[in-house]
């Protein structure tokens, strides 16, 4: 750890105690308007560029994704091996796979999959790594004792030992997308749950709590207008990763033959697949890639937006 | 204080409890014949399936293999594999390995993950944190199967920097390539963390004031800024580090490491109920008592934090 | 309470180092002694064997490998599959049924035990018990007093002398000779079956290398064999020893062969199966091997059975465009299958009577349908279940995209995720689509290939395949008195075989490897294995 060489000098002991954040104090005596910190979000979230830029881009991924064939005229499944592996050509931009599908129908008609993982998983550990996470922040003792044991359980089992067991359940048309984001991720919030935890012990502790305990606001009130506003920046960016770490979740239990069946077109299947084919036509691999990262990127520009926006600090220098 | 830790180490009980069950109960419920698949292709006669079935006990009813499992630790007979070996054994051979493994990724991680996380983020909006970014996401979009065989390839034949696998006994130095590999895997989590904690961290009053005092940026970087910006840094890494010890089966696998994963995946290919529970606990035990650390430390890391009882 | 929270810090730290330094200090041990590191030693790929080296146990290759290397029969193999004699000094039988065999007097196990009649006899009885649990105990069953279910000595073994015993048969097999190649069929020292575990852990044997001391095995990564100077025989090893590297991913195996860490690599990852030929130049291996793979349509299914069945196997069989996924999906490291067979087999041949049935021919594959159509009309999806973890999905989807294109109807894989269940699936019946099935040749004869899968409740047979005219001709082919007799009943077989098609052959597998610039006299065997006693170590 880097701060094990460091010795404390006197400086440090005053600096995060003397300083009071007064605003968030007198905000709660305003009597015609109580400040609410997610309005007051929206209102600056609206002024943002790199917001609209991402929405737009992810407004356009979902419409890929719900009408694929607006994008592609080509049959993704119709594969024929005597264009294995050939470049791109008149209709097919993007050349073909090993297999001899068309990779950009193959990439357009496999948003859907990809993204409905990728929300999934991500809806499912942002839910319950927030609920599980600031209940057990907050409250601490007793419950904090059996919700973060809960959590390390969950967390200790392999995932692929979970994927497995889950995916094994059942048959093998009814593995869709539900099925496998359950897998992911039913398994990973905890480590949501234990960052966002850390953050409301830290949290908590700030005066500005205290003067708001101290004028008799409820503690659940206090959670969601105070508490939980400023502890959720980290858990925006892990979030937003962890979209993308589904989708490569998803390709990678592909890889290790417990994803998907390669029936249903996914970006982590096309992944999967074109690994072997790495040093022929490393394209194919390369192409969906793209897609993901383009994906990624929109969300990630989107949760840094939301992110700024709830820290009334940045906003307040903006 | 030392209540505090007892009283957490008592909890470890019913967590194994709760986790042995619930590997146990999964591992039973894994579709698939294991003694089939012990003869590949071909079919046993039925007398030889019963005489196995019964020599690893697959024909007793799942809470009487659970109990005797559980029996068995407490007289230190965690079962046998199904090649017969003890799995107290394979326990002892593959978790030195994998905790070598892990730790390299550990430091690579924390260096690079919360040095450009900084950098990034003291820089917000400038030329190197968007360049930061460009890494992170090309990171983040490529599995890990994809990086391991980019840079075993690159780093290998092209240059023979390193032994494209592990060599007897897995030494420091061969670990070091599938230990950049399993670092890759989170290291963009930990600079997108660390920038959003230091960015939050710089709007403090407190940041401000110091720099008010007149305290040089070489104080306040690292006094004012990085220790108040590190209690979600530190936890993120701290469940890292147990994704990587059970996670690096596809790590593990491509650069032959003979360490936990690999191990631990075979073993659940092949519905080894003692094997994948004794490796699980292990991993919960070692779990438990690092979340106790971290939680520790958020005490050193911000002192208005106590665990007082 | 009051915490002084540079005490705290010092707790954890200090906790955590320790931690570390437990993990570090147990892995000091296991570089264990072994006294050949270095000149001279083979390194060769290989997986964990599933169970203990015991031949008679050993039924897969990760074993087999160690155990062909670690024992000797009565007869070994030579590279291109012919037996030769080895521990015996002859076998002899004129009615293919009663067996006299003489042994050398001069062989040894590497503990310096004499190899005699009871070394075999003593071995072979205790394998084929039921309650000794063995995994080749099937291999005995055609010697008298066998019983698969229950405990029967073997009556039919008989010590005449130090040097010699006598077999007897239930019945003539007239391949018997060539199966005692096999390693379920080796010696065992005389304690061995006392405390077997241990023995599996610290097996001794009679053949060209032997285990290098107590710590020769690190299970999950490699085991070290050194040359046994006391054998004696036409295996004896031309380098000072052998240590097989135990992979578990191909990829890294290929890097180090071609780093030159690895002398000797018997497969090639699906990634590199195009490049590995232009990698390695000569050093490369590409040559036929005695592996079969097909997928299996049991009659059981709706529209698979009777003549509409049969109508429909011919149809799919002709809709595939073998050439083309051989080269296209294999890079040519497989070959189109003319047979049920392999071409490495003795008495295989090209163009058994039916084979035509396994050409690429679309407008037959329609006609086909279409007659089948008529009978009862086509519903539903055609699939092809596979176990997921083995590599298999590429081909698979290739083969139903052929399908697809010609027959017109759904066509997809359906991959089980792990092998035990796929097999469980298969051996219960309960899989409801058609499945993929191979076979690698035990020992190098064409019945092998033949009876254990389509021989009316073979123990191979998946499909549940019976037809009382092949299990006639399998026998009499058993019970000729020569090979080439026998051969030309199993051909006919065959063509019954391509008729009902119990299974649509697809490809007989090469073997795919190659050989680091360390090493020469590099050849693989008919079973697709390095014949490690030969390689020389520069």
């Amino acid at each position: 750890m880097s701060n094990n060489e460091y010795t404390p000098g006197p400086g440090h002991y005053v600096a995060p105690l003397e300083e009071t954040p007064l605003a968030a104090v007198d905000a709660v005596n305003v009597d015609e308007k109580p400040s609410n910190l997610w309005r007051d979000a929206w209102q600056d979230l609206r002024g943002r560029i790199s917001f609209w830029i991402s929405s737009v881009l992810i407004l356009l991924i979902v419409i890929v994704a719900i009408f694929p064939q607006l994008f592609s005229s080509v049959d993704p499944t119709k594969c024929d091996l005597q264009f294995s592996n050939q470049g791109p050509s008149e209709g097919h931009i993007l050349g073909y796979t090993k297999l001899g599908c068309d990779v950009y129908s193959r990439i357009i008609h496999g948003t859907g999959t990809s993204v409905s993982v990728g929300l999934i998983v991500t809806v499912l550990v942002f839910g319950l790594g927030v609920i599980f996470g600031a209940i057990a922040g907050f409250y601490g003792g007793w419950v904090d004792s059996v919700l973060s044991r809960v959590g390390d359980i969950f967390f200790s089992i392999p995932y692929i030992l979970a994927a497995i067991v889950v995916m094994s359940q059942f048959k093998a048309e009814d593995r869709n997308v539900w099925v496998i984001s359950l897998a992911i991720g039913l398994f990973a919030w905890p480590s949501t749950a234990r960052v966002l935890r850390a953050e409301i012990i830290r949290v908590k502790q700030a005066d500005y709590i205290t003067s708001a305990k101290s004028i008799g606001l409820s503690n659940f009130k206090i959670l969601m207008r105070h508490v939980l506003p400023n502890s959720i920046a980290p858990v925006i960016v892990i979030t937003t990763l962890s979209l993308a770490g589904a989708i490569v979740a998803e390709a990678t239990l592909s890889y290790l033959g417990v994803g998907l069946p390669s029936t249903i077109m996914s970006w982590g299947n096309d992944i999967g697949a074109a690994q072997d084919n790495l040093r022929n036509s490393p394209m194919t691999l390369i192409y969906p890639s793209i897609a993901l990262s383009i994906t990624v990127l929109a969300f990630i520009m989107l949760g840094e937006a939301v992110r700024d926006a709830l820290d009334p600090k940045a906003r307040a220098r903006r | 204080m030392a209540r505090y830790i007892f009283f957490r180490l008592l909890q470890a009980i019913p967590v194994l409890l709760g986790t042995t069950l619930l590997i146990y109960f999964m591992v039973f419920a894994m579709p698939g014949d294991p003694i089939l698949a012990l003869f590949g292709d071909k079919t046993p006669t039925p007398a030889q399936l019963e005489a196995l079935r019964e020599q690893y006990h697959l024909n007793e009813p799942f809470i009487m293999q659970y109990l005797r499992f559980l029996g068995g630790i407490f007289v230190g007979d965690l079962g046998t594999t199904y090649s017969g070996q003890p799995v107290i054994s394979v326990l002892q051979s593959t978790f030195p390995v994998t905790l070598r493994l892990a730790l390299i990724a550990l430091i690579l991680e924390t260096v690079f993950g919360i040095g450009l996380g900084l950098l990034s983020g003291l820089r917000k909006g400038g030329a190197s944190d968007n360049i930061i970014l460009a890494f992170s996401l090309l990171l983040i979009s490529l599995p890990i199967f994809v990086i391991a065989f980019v840079l075993q390839y690159l780093l290998t034949f092209q240059t023979s920097i390193f032994r494209p696998t592990v060599g007897e006994g897995a030494p420091w130095g061969d670990l070091i390539l599938p230990g950049i590999v399993l670092a890759t895997a989170s290291v963009a989590q930990i600079i997108r963390l660390t920038r959003t904690s230091v960015i939050e961290t710089m709007g403090q009053d407190f940041v401000r004031t110091a720099y008010g005092k007149g305290l040089s940026r070489g104080r306040v970087i690292p006094v004012h800024i990085l220790r108040n910006s590190l209690i979600p840094v530190v936890t993120y890494i701290g469940t890292d580090l147990g994704v990587m010890m059970v996670g690096a089966t596809v790590t593990e696998g491509i650069f032959n490491v003979p360490g936990v994963g690999r191990t631990l995946f075979q073993a659940i290919k092949q519905s080894e109920g003692p094997t994948v529970v004794s490796f699980v606990t292990v991993m919960v035990l070692l779990y438990l008592i690092l979340n106790l650390l971290i939680d520790l430390l958020y005490a050193v890391l911000d002192p208005r934090i106590r665990y007082v009882k | 309470m009051k915490l002084n929270r540079i005490g705290v810090g010092a707790i954890a730290l200090a906790a955590a180092s320790a931690l570390v330094l437990t993990g570090c200090s147990t892995s000091g041990d296991n570089n264990g002694s072994g006294s050949g590191d270095g000149a001279g030693i083979v390194t060769a790929n290989g997986s964990e064997p599933q169970n203990g080296l015991v031949p008679t146990n050993t039924n897969e290759t990760g074993g087999g490998r160690i155990v062909t290397s670690l024992f000797s029969g009565l007869v070994s193999y030579d590279a291109k599959g012919k037996p030769r004699m080895d521990v015996a000094k002859s076998i002899e039988s004129s009615d293919s049924q009663n067996y006299t065999v003489t042994l050398n007097d001069d062989r040894v196990f590497s503990n310096g035990e004499k190899v005699t009649a009871s070394s075999f006899v003593d071995a072979w009885n205790w394998a084929a018990q039921v309650s000794n649990k063995q995994n080749n105990s099937s291999f005995f069953e055609d010697i008298q007093g066998y019983n698969a279910d229950a405990d029967s000595p073997l009556t039919g073994l008989k010590v005449v002398s130090d040097t010699e015993f006598t077999i007897t048969l239930n019945q003539p097999v007239s391949d018997f000779e060539l199966r005692l190649g096999y390693s379920a069929y080796v010696p065992l020292p005389k304690d061995a079956t006392k405390d077997i575990t241990a023995f599996g852990e610290h097996p001794i044997g009679n053949g060209p290398y032997k285990l290098d001391g107590d710590k020769a095995w690190t299970h999950k990564e490699r085991i070290k064999l050194v040359k046994n100077d006391t054998y004696k025989g036409p295996r004896e090893a031309k380098n000072k020893g052998l240590t097989i590297v135990f992979y578990s991913d191909l990829g890294g195996a290929y890097a180090d062969l071609r780093s030159n860490n690895l002398d000797v690599l018997d497969a090639i990852p699906d990634a590199d199966l195009a490049s590995f030929q232009k990698d390695l130049g000569d050093r490369a291996i590409n040559q036929p091997a005695a592996i079969f793979q097909s997928f299996t349509i049991p009659e059981r299914l709706a529209h698979f059975s009777g003549e509409e069945g049969e109508l429909r196997r011919a149809a799919i069989s002709h809709a595939i465009n073998r050439d083309q996924v051989t080269k296209v999906i294999f890079s040519d490291t497989r070959t189109p299958a003319h047979d049920f067979t392999s071409p490495v087999i003795d008495g295989y041949s090209k163009d058994v009577e039916g084979s035509d049935v396994l050409n690429f021919d679309e407008k037959k594959a329609k006609e086909l349908w279409a007659q089948a159509d008529a009978i009862s009309p086509w519903s539903g999806t055609f699939q092809i279940g596979y176990n997921a973890d083995g590599g298999h999905a590429g081909w698979v989807d290739a083969v139903t995209n052929q399908i697809k294109n010609v027959l017109g109807i759904d066509a997809s894989g359906a991959p089980v995720p792990v092998f035990s269940a796929f097999r469980q699936e298969v051996v219960n019946e309960s899989i409801q689509t058609a499945f993929r099935t191979g076979w690698q040749g035990d020992y190098p004869g064409l019945y092998n290939f033949l009876a254990p899968l389509y021989a009316t409740g073979a123990s191979s047979n998946d499909g549940k395949y019976s037809n009382p005219q092949v299990d006639a001709l399998l026998k009499e082919g058993l019970a000729a008195t020569s090979i080439e007799d026998a051969n030309k009943k199993f051909q006919e077989a065959q063509t019954i075989l391509f008729k009902d098609l119990p299974a649509i052959p697809l490809w007989y597998s090469t073997v795919n490897g190659g050989y680091s610039n360390k090493v020469s006299d590099v050849v693989f065997g008919w079973n697709s294995q390095p014949i490690y006693e030969d390689i020389v170590k520069k």
